[in-house]
């Protein structure tokens, strides 16, 4: 299977990653470079074969359902890039 | 006596405990040492007046009788470990200006046992790379040189910096973590021990995620029973951690002592790969007999599903790596480059905060996940990592452990391998199988190649049995010998 550009296109919108017109080219042969490579997996045979859900056998571990962690909204958004009144700030998505 | 950053770990917490030097003296001379080392690049951040604090409070505990198993230890901290009020940036332009509001577990659990903190070192970026070319704060340069040139290598990656800080004596030792072979392959390179515990063995709490099912933390050091000292302090339980495993810590220094007689050595034939340099295939052999001279007994194993398990894992680390890596938007922390609305805000940062490799393994995971395609790569990818581990699993109900090769080669020069991703990969080739398998391993410097470059040696143990790869390890640290120094250390 190879990609085209359009589908490079498609992706990269799902990942929600620019990329430039003139990055494109570059990166429809690049990717499909490790895909035709990562494509010898077709030869093995996994009929019957379980998927690795988790490598060391472990049973999956419930606590209490309470509040662990302070809430301390000073040092929630103290990272981030814009911040007004307590909140993170983000580009109007609702007109 | 030996400079004090000529010490190994061991050494040096002998030498605080008689007083024959303070804590405050030890991080004066790593200090010293990592502000001459610049040029190598292996720090990030240094953080030289918390060291020195860090340090005086270790000299009071020391006088006071109170002193932890790490007390005064200098470290250097793979910078993909959140480390509160520290900047933390994974070796990307995304995570610009962050600082964690906490502390990683390993760390924290580093800083109780009372070492102390030089700085955070250079990576590939989000740990994803085999060279340290992929960090956006620039290459690491290894301390080693080939005879004869002044072509600067590679010191392995992706806990690089961390490698060359070991190496180069900056540090008495350094985390890393391991996700294909992060650890020991830089270890290889660089002519020190790298030790990848258990998957579950070490907290992941506050390690930046790369591929959540195969990221594991460990140490690099110059000797193994200093990866074991600092294994002891990195491991344990962590409730902050669903999949940190709640078992006891083995006193993992006792271990070094176990006699090898008995000990069953596998090498398995399908690790004896096409192409593979003669100076690499006579360095297993000797590994051989070195194991054979001290009690053990070798035979070959089968691992019949090993060349599948490179395009494996370029499934399911891309696949976990695109889904971690959707964070990352331009809003909570880091780089925010605007766009066009919100969604052309998260384009635009990712875009401008990922560097190549990473977008190629966002994409690449991206393709893989996406609705038509999860069962041909993904979900096939988790039934060939089934028959991997059930390829060890096999091995291991005839032997011990595992010997192999780290790596197909010594180090490369900065630039090489960059064109084709697909041949970067390949470094990892003698890593990735075990980390697939979640299984713990060590690399141990071994000899030099004809051109005057360290080459290690594997050892890869059954899940939770680190002692015996410890025990192995230092088996093969003692018949090489290995006691050759980079020239480019600092003064």
């Amino acid at each position: 299977m190879s990609l085209d550009k359009a589908t490079v296109a498609r992706i990269a919108r799902l990942a929600r990653l620019r990329i430039e017109a003139q990055d494109q080219e570059r990166m429809v042969g690049e990717l499909n470079g490790i895909l035709t490579w990562i494509e010898q997996l077709r030869a093995v045979d996994v009929e019957g074969v379980e998927p690795m859900t988790s490598v060391v056998a472990m049973d999956l571990v419930l606590r209490e359902d309470v509040v662990t962690i302070p809430g301390d909204r000073d040092a929630v958004l103290a990272n981030a890039p814009a911040k007004e009144h307590g909140f993170f700030v983000v580009p109007k998505v609702v007109e | 006596m030996a400079a004090l950053t000529d010490l190994t770990i061991s050494e040096a917490r002998a030498g605080l405990r008689a007083r024959s030097f303070s804590a405050r003296e030890l991080a004066d001379a790593h200090v010293g040492a990592m502000e001459r080392a610049r040029e190598l690049n292996a720090f990030i951040t240094e953080t030289a007046d918390a060291a020195r604090a860090g340090a005086g409070a270790s000299d009071a505990r020391l006088a006071r009788g109170e002193a932890g198993p790490l007390e005064g230890i200098p470290l250097a901290i793979k910078d993909l470990f959140c480390t509160k009020g520290v900047t933390t940036t994974a070796g990307s332009h995304i995570l610009h200006g962050f600082a964690s509001p906490y502390e990683s577990t390993v760390t924290a659990n580093l800083w109780r046992a009372g070492a102390v903190m030089l700085g955070k070192t250079n990576l590939d970026e989000f740990a994803m790379g085999s060279s340290n070319m992929t960090s956006y704060h620039g290459p690491v340069v290894s301390p080693w040189r080939r005879k004869g040139s002044n072509a600067r290598l590679v010191p392995g990656g992706s806990s690089g910096g961390s490698a060359a800080a070991v190496a180069a004596r900056l540090c008495l030792g350094a985390t890393g973590t391991d996700t294909g072979g992060s650890i020991r392959q830089p270890a290889a390179f660089s002519g020190i021990v790298g030790l990848k515990p258990t998957y579950g063995r070490c907290s992941r709490l506050g390690i930046v995620a790369f591929a959540s099912s195969l990221d594991q933390a460990g140490p690099l050091a110059r000797s193994v029973r200093d990866c074991a000292i600092l294994l002891g302090a990195m491991a344990g339980h962590d409730p902050l951690d669903s999949t940190s495993v709640d078992r006891p810590v083995p006193d993992y220094e006792a271990a070094l002592v176990r006699p090898l007689k008995g000990l069953r050595v596998g090498v398995p034939k399908e690790y004896r790969v096409d192409g593979m340099p003669a100076e690499i295939d006579a360095l297993w052999r000797q590994g051989v007999a070195w194991l054979t001279d001290q009690g053990a007994t070798v035979r070959e194993v089968s691992l019949p599903h090993t060349r599948h398990a490179l395009p494996t894992y370029y499934i399911v680390a891309p696949a976990e790596a695109s889904s971690n890596l959707a964070r990352y938007d331009g809003v909570r922390y880091g780089l925010r480059v605007a766009g066009d609305g919100v969604d052309g805000l998260y384009e635009a940062t990712r875009a401008a905060g990922f560097g190549a490799e990473v977008q190629r393994r966002v994409l690449i995971g991206t393709y893989v996940l996406s609705a038509g395609y999860y069962d041909a790569y993904y979900l096939r990818a988790q039934r060939v990592r089934t028959l991997i581990a059930r390829d060890f699993a096999r091995a291991y109900e005839q032997v011990d452990v595992l010997l192999t090769p780290t790596a197909p080669s010594a180090a490369f020069a900065i630039g090489e391998k960059m064109d084709d991703p697909v041949a970067m990969y390949l470094n990892d080739v003698f890593t990735v199988p075990a980390s697939l398998a979640g299984l713990p391993a060590i690399s141990v410097p071994a000899g030099l190649s004809a051109d005057g470059l360290p080459l290690g040696l594997q050892i890869i143990g059954r899940a939770f049995d680190e002692e015996t790869v410890i025990a192995a390890g230092a088996a093969l640290e003692r018949a090489a010998g290995f006691s050759h120094r980079p020239d480019g250390i600092a003064p």
